[in-house]
Formats: C-alpha cells, sequence, structure tokens
C-alpha cells in the first residue's frame, strides 16, 4: 500500500515535469550565428563537453591537440568525454529529456551519424540549424559531395557538421591468404574451403551491422527499398538472400559461428594474433596504421570488393540541451578547417579521411594533405572510389534485430 | 545523536535505491510520458518474452549466480579446514588482500588472455608441445555456456569470501574450539568442518548473498568472459538501455525487473541449498566420524587455493606483460621487443582520471565508514540490534546496479543536481557503504562486551571507552574495511559513468571505455595502474597495526 502511494506521488512528479514549458529552449536558440565574432566572444571562457568514442588511443591523442589550440586561440576548454558507444550519450539526452533538463544539459558537443542522429533528430533533441553558417563548411563543397548533407540518406539540414569520412574496407593476411575473395559470395566459397579464417563483429557493433549492410546490398544489387524507409513486406523481399547467405557462412567462421568479436578492434586482435586471415574495417588506413603500432604483421594488405563498398561521412552534432553552444559551434569550425584536417589524416596522428574537397584547394593547402601517402598496406585512391551509399538509417536497427533474432541464440 | 546516524544511514541508502527502482521500472509497464507513453501496459514483457535466447540467458545468470557461490564458499572452507596454521596459510594470508583488489574487469581481461587460444598459456606451450603455428580454433572465452564466465566469477570471489572469512573468524576462537575436538580425537581437517564450519557460515551469509547477487547480474565481467550469442540478461539489458532505438527502454526497463527476479531464484535457490547442506551437516555431525575423508578434504583444500593464486598471477602477469609489450607474433611466448611507449601513450590521460580515483574512494570510503562505526555504536550503546532495519543496508547488493543507477539519474535530476563529483562519491558510497558494514559489522558486534564492562566499573565514559578501547581493539578490522572499501570504489564503472555523465572519470571508467577499442597493450596498462591502486591500501592496512602493535604480539596474532 505504501508503494502504491509512493509510486502515484512520483507519477505527479514526473507529470509535473514534463508539462513545464520550454522557455530555455527558446533563449538558447538565439545566437546569432551571422555575427562570428560575436560568437567567438560569448564562447570565450567555456567548456565544451564533447561525447566521442573514446577506444582509439590515436583519436585521442588528436583531440588533446585540438584542445591545446582551442585553449590558446579561442580561450575554449574542450573536455573529451570517452564513450564507449555514442548511443550512450544519446541515452544520457533522453533521461534529460525525462527530467526536463532542457537547459544545462551535461553534453555541448558528440561524433555521431546514422541511427543515432536519426533517433535525435525524429525526438527534436538537437539543436540547430547551425552547420551551413560555418565559415568552414564550404571547404567540404557540399553541391559536389551530396552526402556532406545526407547522413545515411536522411538530410541533416544544418543539424550536423560533417567531420571525417569512412568506408568499408577488406583486409587480409598476404602470409596466409595470397589471393583475396573480391565479392560477397567469393567470401562464402573461400570460406567453404577454408573453415575458421574468417569472421565480422556482433552486430549491432557497428562494422557488423555495415558487412550485414554491404552483404544485403550485393546479393540484392542495390535494391532501391534499401534506400527508403523499412517496411516489413520489403525487408522480407530484400533480405531473404542475406539470411540464405549466413545460414550458409556461419558454420565456415572462426568457432564455427558459435563467437562473434564484439568490435572492430577485437577483430584487428583477431588478425593479430594469427587466429584469422581475412577481416574488415571501416577506416581505409586501419591496416596502415595497426602496422605501425606493430598491432597487426607488416604482411597486412587491405582492398575493396570489386562493385565498390560502403561509405559514409560521420558528424558533429549538438544536443537540443547543450549549455555551450557556442563554444561547441567555434569547436566544430575548427574541427573542419584545413589545418585541423590536415592533421587529422596524417597517418603518425589521427589517420582519418578527411571531409574537406581536396581538389577546390589552393596548392600551399592541398599539400598540408601530402602526409596521406600511398602505401602498400593502404587501398589505392581508385579502389577507394568504388563506393556504395548507406541504406536508409531505418534498415540498420531492422537487419540488426533480425540478426540477433536469428543467430543470438543458437 | 548516534541514533540519528543510523537512522539517516539507512535513509540516504534506502530511498535512491528503492525509489530509483521504482521509478525504473514504471517503463516496464509502459509508463514513460517522454517517449509518449503515458498509459500502463504490459506490450513490454510480451516483447521481452518473445526475445530470443532469453531463457538460455537467465538460465546462465542463474547458474553463475548459485554455482560462483557454492564453488567458491565451499574452497574457501575446505582451504580453511586444511590450511589453517600452516605455511601455506601465512603465506596466502599476506597476499589474499592484494589478490582480492584485482578489479573485476582487469581480472577477467588479464583471464580471457592467458586461456584464450591465442592466450599466454597457448603462446607457453606452442609451438614446442602442441605443434601450433597458428592459435587453434577452440571456443574457450565466451563459451556458450558461461564456463569462462564461472571460472573467472569464481576466481575472483574466492578470494572475497576467503576475506570476509578470515574477518570473521577470531570471534569464533578458532583454536581453541579446535583444540578441543582434537581431544575428542577428530582430525584436524574434520575438525575444523565439524566444529567451525557450521557456526562461520552465519557470520559470512550476506557476503555470500552479495556474491549470489553479483555474479547473476555482473555487467563487466560477462561482457568479457561471457557468452555472446545469446548474452547474460545484465549484458543484454545494458545494451538496450544504450540502444538509440528509444523503445527499447520499455523492454530495457522489464529486463531489468526480471534480472532482479532472476538474482532472487538464485538466492532462493541458494536457502534451499542452505537447509539441505544444514541437514546433511547435522547428518554428518551425529556420526561420530572422525577421519573418513579427510585426505581428500585435505587434498582439495590444500591444492585448490594455490590454484586459484596461479590463476590470478597468471592473469597479473598477462596484464603485465601487455603493459610493456612490443610487437608479439603468435605463437612466441614473449614479445619480440619490450617498449615503455604504452605507458608514454597513456601518461598524460592518466594524472586527471588518478586523481578522481584516489579523491572518490578516499572520501567515500571514509564517509561510510564514519557512518557504519557511528550505526555499530549505537546498536551496541543502545543494547538493540536493529538488523530489521539494517538489512536495508544490503540494498545496494541485493538490488542489480543496472536496475536502479537508471532511476538515480532520473532522480537527482529531479532534485536539480547537475553530474558533479558529490554527486559520484554519493554513488559510490552506496556500493561502499554495504561492504565496510560487511567487513566490519561482526568483528564489531563479536567483540567480547566486557572491556567495555571492565571500563565501566572503572569508571571510563562511553565516549572515552569508545575511542579508547573498542576502536584500538578494532583498527585492524576497521583498516581492512577500508582496504575493501577503496577497492570497491576503485573498481566501480556503472556508478561513475551514469552519475558523472561521463565527465568525471575514474582509472576504471577510463579503461572500460578502452575495452571498446581493445588495444591490449593499452588496456593493460591502465588496468595495471588501477589494480595497484587497491594493493597500495592493502598494503597500508596490513603495515599500520603491526606497527601500532609492534610491542603486542597477541594483536596481531588473529589476522
Amino acid at each position: 500500500m505504501a508503494q502504491l502511494r509512493v509510486s502515484s506521488a512520483v507519477i505527479r512528479i514526473i507529470l509535473l515535469f514534463v508539462l513545464l514549458p520550454f522557455s530555455s529552449i527558446t533563449a538558447a536558440q538565439a545566437l546569432d550565428l551571422a555575427d562570428w565574432s560575436a560568437l567567438e566572444r560569448e564562447a570565450r571562457g567555456e567548456t565544451v563537453y564533447f561525447n566521442a568514442w573514446g577506444g582509439e588511443p590515436r583519436i585521442n591523442s588528436y583531440l588533446n591537440w585540438v584542445a591545446d589550440i582551442l585553449e590558446q586561440r579561442f580561450d575554449i576548454n574542450l573536455q573529451h568525454v570517452k564513450v564507449a558507444d555514442i548511443s550512450e550519450a544519446v541515452s544520457k539526452i533522453v533521461a534529460e529529456r525525462q527530467s526536463s533538463n532542457d537547459a544545462d544539459g551535461s553534453i555541448d558537443l558528440m561524433w555521431i551519424n546514422g541511427e543515432n542522429f536519426a533517433a535525435l533528430k525524429e525526438n527534436n533533441l538537437l539543436f540547430g540549424p547551425w552547420a551551413e553558417e560555418q565559415p568552414n563548411f564550404k571547404l567540404v563543397n557540399a553541391d559536389r559531395f551530396p552526402e556532406m548533407r545526407e547522413d545515411f540518406t536522411v538530410p541533416t539540414v544544418g543539424f550536423e557538421s560533417p567531420w571525417t569520412r569512412s568506408q568499408l574496407v577488406f583486409y587480409h593476411d598476404s602470409r596466409w591468404l595470397a589471393e583475396p575473395p573480391q565479392t560477397i559470395d567469393a567470401i562464402l566459397d573461400w570460406s567453404r574451403s577454408n573453415p575458421g579464417e574468417f569472421t565480422y563483429p556482433r552486430p549491432p557493433a557497428f562494422l557488423g551491422t555495415t558487412f550485414l549492410k554491404q552483404a544485403v546490398l550485393e546479393l540484392s544489387s542495390k535494391d532501391p527499398a534499401l534506400f527508403a524507409p523499412v517496411t516489413d513486406n520489403e525487408f522480407q523481399r530484400v533480405t531473404t538472400a542475406l539470411w540464405d547467405y549466413l545460414d550458409a557462412l556461419h558454420p565456415t567462421l572462426l568457432r564455427a559461428g558459435r563467437y562473434f568479436p564484439n568490435s572492430a578492434a577485437e577483430l584487428r586482435r583477431l588478425m593479430g594474433d594469427g587466429e584469422i586471415s581475412l577481416a574488415l574495417a571501416f577506416n581505409p588506413n586501419e591496416a596502415l596504421l595497426s602496422i605501425r603500432t606493430g598491432e597487426l604483421p607488416d604482411s597486412v594488405r587491405t582492398y575493396v570488393l570489386q562493385g565498390g563498398t560502403i561509405g559514409n561521412v560521420s558528424f558533429l552534432a549538438i544536443p537540443y540541451n547543450a549549455q555551450h553552444k557556442a563554444a561547441a559551434i567555434i569547436t566544430a569550425n575548427f574541427l573542419l578547417s584545413i589545418e585541423a584536417q590536415a592533421r587529422a589524416s596524417d597517418p603518425n596522428h589521427m589517420g582519418s579521411t578527411t571531409v574537406i574537397s581536396i581538389e577546390d584547394l589552393d596548392v600551399g593547402a592541398r599539400r598540408q594533405f601530402d602526409s596521406v601517402s600511398s602505401d602498400l598496406a593502404s587501398a589505392s585512391p581508385e579502389e577507394l572510389s568504388r563506393k556504395l551509399q548507406e541504406p536508409h538509417p531505418s534498415w540498420t536497427p531492422a537487419l540488426e534485430r533480425a540478426w540477433i533474432r536469428r543467430y543470438s541464440a543458437r | 545523536m548516534l541514533r540519528w546516524a543510523s537512522h539517516s544511514l539507512i535513509l540516504l541508502l534506502a530511498a535512491p535505491i528503492l525509489l530509483g527502482t521504482l521509478i525504473a521500472s514504471l517503463p516496464a509497464f509502459g509508463y514513460f510520458p517522454p517517449l509518449g507513453s503515458s498509459e500502463f501496459s504490459l506490450a513490454a514483457w510480451r516483447d521481452l518474452f518473445e526475445v530470443p535466447g532469453l531463457t538460455r540467458s537467465v538460465l546462465i545468470s542463474v547458474i553463475s549466480g548459485v554455482l560462483t557461490p557454492l564453488i567458491s564458499l565451499t574452497l574457501v572452507f575446505l582451504y580453511l579446514a586444511s590450511a589453517t596454521g600452516s605455511k601455506l596459510d601465512l603465506w596466502i594470508r599476506r597476499l589474499i588482500s592484494p589478490l582480492l583488489s584485482f578489479p573485476h574487469a582487469a581480472a577477467a581481461f588479464g583471464l580471457a588472455f592467458l586461456i584464450a587460444p591465442s592466450g599466454l598459456l597457448s603462446r607457453i606451450i606452442s609451438p614446442g608441445l602442441t605443434g601450433w603455428e597458428r592459435p587453434p580454433d577452440l571456443l574457450i572465452v565466451n563459451d556458450t555456456w558461461g564456463l569462462s564466465l564461472l571460472f573467472g566469477l569464481i576466481v575472483k570471489e574466492v578470494p572475497f569470501l576467503l576475506l570476509m572469512s578470515l574477518a570473521a573468524l577470531p570471534q569464533l576462537q578458532p583454536r581453541h574450539r579446535i583444540e578441543v575436538a582434537r581431544t575428542l580425537g577428530y582430525r584436524p581437517t574434520i575438525a575444523w568442518l565439524k566444529v567451525i564450519a557450521p557456526c562461520l557460515y552465519p557470520l559470512v551469509r550476506l557476503p555470500v548473498i552479495a556474491v549470489i547477487v553479483f555474479a547473476s547480474a555482473t555487467v563487466d565481467v560477462a561482457l568479457i568472459l561471457g557468452p555472446t550469442l545469446p548474452p547474460t540478461l545484465s549484458v543484454r539489458i545494458l545494451s538496450w538501455f544504450n540502444d538509440p532505438d528509444l523503445n527499447l527502454r520499455f523492454l530495457a526497463a522489464a529486463g531489468s525487473l526480471l534480472q532482479l527476479g532472476a538474482s532472487l531464484l538464485a538466492v532462493v535457490i541458494w536457502l534451499a541449498l542452505e537447509k539441505f547442506f544444514g541437514l546433511l551437516w547435522r547428518l554428518w555431525l551425529a556420526t561420530g566420524n572422525r577421519n573418513t575423508g579427510e585426505t581428500l578434504a585435505f587434498a582439495i583444500g590444500r591444492s585448490a587455493m594455490p590454484f586459484v593464486l596461479m590463476v590470478i598471477a597468471g592473469s597479473l602477469l598477462a596484464l603485465l606483460t601487455n603493459a610493456f609489450a612490443g610487437p608479439w607474433r603468435y605463437p612466441s611466448a614473449l614479445p619480440s621487443s619490450w617498449t615503455v611507449q604504452h605507458w608514454a601513450n597513456s601518461l598524460s590521460d592518466l594524472s586527471a582520471p588518478l586523481f578522481n580515483t584516489v579523491l572518490i574512494s578516499v572520501s567515500s570510503t571514509l564517509l561510510a565508514l564514519l557512518l557504519v562505526v557511528a550505526t555499530l555504536e549505537s546498536e551496541r550503546q543502545s543494547g538493540k540490534s536493529r538488523s530489521t532495519a539494517l538489512w536495508l543496508l544490503y540494498l545496494p547488493l541485493l538490488i542489480p546496479q543496472l536496475v536502479f543507477l537508471f532511476g538515480i539519474i532520473v532522480l537527482t535530476e529531479f532534485a536539480g543536481w547537475q553530474a558533479n563529483l558529490s554527486l559520484v562519491i554519493f554513488g559510490h558510497l552506496l556500493f561502499v557503504l554495504p561492504y565496510v558494514f560487511l567487513s566490519l559489522s561482526e568483528a564489531y558486534r563479536q567483540l567480547d562486551p566486557r572491556w567495555a564492562q571492565v571500563a565501566s566499573t572503572l569508571g571510563v565514559s562511553q565516549l572515552k571507552s569508545f575511542w579508547q578501547i573498542r576502536i584500538p581493539l578494532l583498527l585492524a578490522p576497521c583498516l581492512t574495511a577500508v582496504a575493501i572499501g577503496m577497492a570497491i570504489s576503485i573498481s566501480l564503472f556503472l556508478p561513475t559513468q551514469l552519475l558523472g555523465a561521463g565527465r568525471i572519470t575514474t582509472i576504471t571508467s577510463e579503461a572500460v571505455a578502452l575495452t571498446s577499442g581493445a588495444n591490449r597493450n593499452l588496456i593493460s596498462v591502465w588496468a595495471v595502474v588501477q589494480l595497484s591502486l587497491p594493493i597500495l591500501g592493502f598494503m597500508i592496512a596490513l603495515f599500520i597495526p603491526k606497527l601500532v602493535w609492534r610491542n603486542r604480539s597477541g594483536m596481531i596474532e588473529t589476522r
């Protein structure tokens, strides 16, 4: 009885807070994005809590460098909040929304794309539009590269600022596998005659889901339904071939498909330990970078499948309830600058692929990107030009859930 | 004043946990206005029971919840029965506290690298003994039935239960009891099992139940060692909580209530086992048997503990090697070169989390000690045990963390508190307090009341008798409690991450964040830092009584 009374009191408290007016939001949105120097003044002395995946030391130390520059030039204190998965930050924003914390959010800036962006945007939990007002936004040449305004087919409409490019690549240890399979079908044939040599991260780990998307794109010959919101009928129709494929593939995988690595990094470790000879990554430079740190043997080579592989852009977004929006925008604009992008693409630092349209730069600026050398261990630029578009984000959870339903309890 | 302390202690702990559980469970019945659902329904439960492999997830949680304490406690009791007073015992008592403090995540990671097909053991025996040029395709870590998870949990819980037993044991005056039993002709091991074990068990019962709940609901250990197809219930709940598809919140909330049920089921099964063993013991005692079974009990007791210690040492070795390893190809037993590069890379990242870790663990532990001592003292002075209310203190150990932490976040934000250090310290306090209480209460309650009575007859005030008699007599248990409390705080992940909003980072929260990147060398660096902190604490806890009682050999004899 006592418990019942408590719960009804709690419900009343929740209702009270949910129904509070959103006065603080309107005030925060009154930032004048046209007056950039006023924005810089407002940002001075602010702290930006930047929620970004913290699992990669190279990225972490790159962000340390960014923090130093921001401190010197803009008097902004950048705090990298390292999360294991950015969906944690999404959860955090939802929890804040739930408790009507509409102006003092704990996240100012986040590294995000795909279904996380779609979920936040759909629930109106993002600040914006702001991204296209940044002086450096023109560097990405969004007219020529529409992917800068499209996150997994969802228009970003200024709620996201491009940060890095990614593309699915495969890598193999040439000691054990000299001629790697060039198509999704060829991977099955090869794996049948070489059991235990391949595996992929367990969905919903994003690299694993990307493998599913790659497979379904290839097996369905890029069915147009994949680029529209998913429906039950279309899902059934398009993915039948995928499940047949995976049913055949799994028994030939490492541990006969009774175990899948939980992340791209664990997959890389399996390759480093010689457990497998074929793996995949979402950073075209991953093999090169890992060879340099000694994690992978120097016999590893990277390639792109014959018919191309999925590529996407990842973005920066600001939650609707961020406390330091001005400083977050200044930070995003700096991360998009030639200086920051050039350092990010340097394999000695972060080793990512830039979102800046290099051909549009003058010679001097272009030279800053020269450190992206062509290396044996990397995929060539020609290979990387074979890009496939991401399916609509609604396919991501649908594929993940179907995979989990089919394979997580065998 | 003191009575107030004990009441506030209970309120402080029980309120956020019960309210948190309640709030977190609203979505389980469909109530979650932020997602536009303000009507109660059972849809989440229908979804939950359609989750594939749910039965197996629950089963593995319950099985680890029952088998972990059963096997661990058996090993601990057989060990104590067979080795008390031996050279091995002296050696192990010295080692046990530091080894206990091996944080779960670090231990699990070390163990995984020890026993994996490409792990340290496999590298040592390959290719010489096995002919393996590449790792064998064997499912050892993350096996389907959670055996490596069980193994990891046992290895972690044996030192915990041993320490809890050692802390409670002196109150039973084991030496005298054994002497009596031996004069009646009982072999030493049998004497211990018949005379000490039945009295010791009630003293370690709550720690055992905490082990049940922990083992059935652990997240970090299960993430590293547990099955993946499907994972344990706790791991699935966390992934539902974190899923960007916000509708899975309902599922997560229902799942966490199911987790509560699974942990309860494990406890109920344990209580049934208790009855069964109680009966068995009575029958066995009644036989008057004095030596049958001694050889087997002796052999298991003597060998099990060194085995557990060797596994822990092996995991530690695996971490240390990796923390300094250059490139290391299978099947080389050792890295091709050694490097401090991983340390140099992490140095600048280490300082802030390190400072936070120390600050949070010291303040939460001292706060806990203060509250616990005040409560125990008030209980003693009023002469009545408030055990009916005090069971609330164990809530953080009896309700799986996941279940109430999410609710607490919502609660704190209702109160308008930003994520800050004091909130994290409070969150740690919830978990530190029960352990400090568990490790201190029995020693405190069982302390011979005649000491204080003698003091009173000599005209010494309650306060003076507290400071000059009880506290000095209890110095060693107090310090052990502090060391345990700090070790618990240092190893906490979820409370830091959730209540600190990721802004307040400790060594552990950073280490777990790195786990998703799984650079073995870097994780090892952080794990080594993480595990050396509590070791430091335990060394101090062991050293201070030795220093203070260097002229009082009777005071340290039993520790």
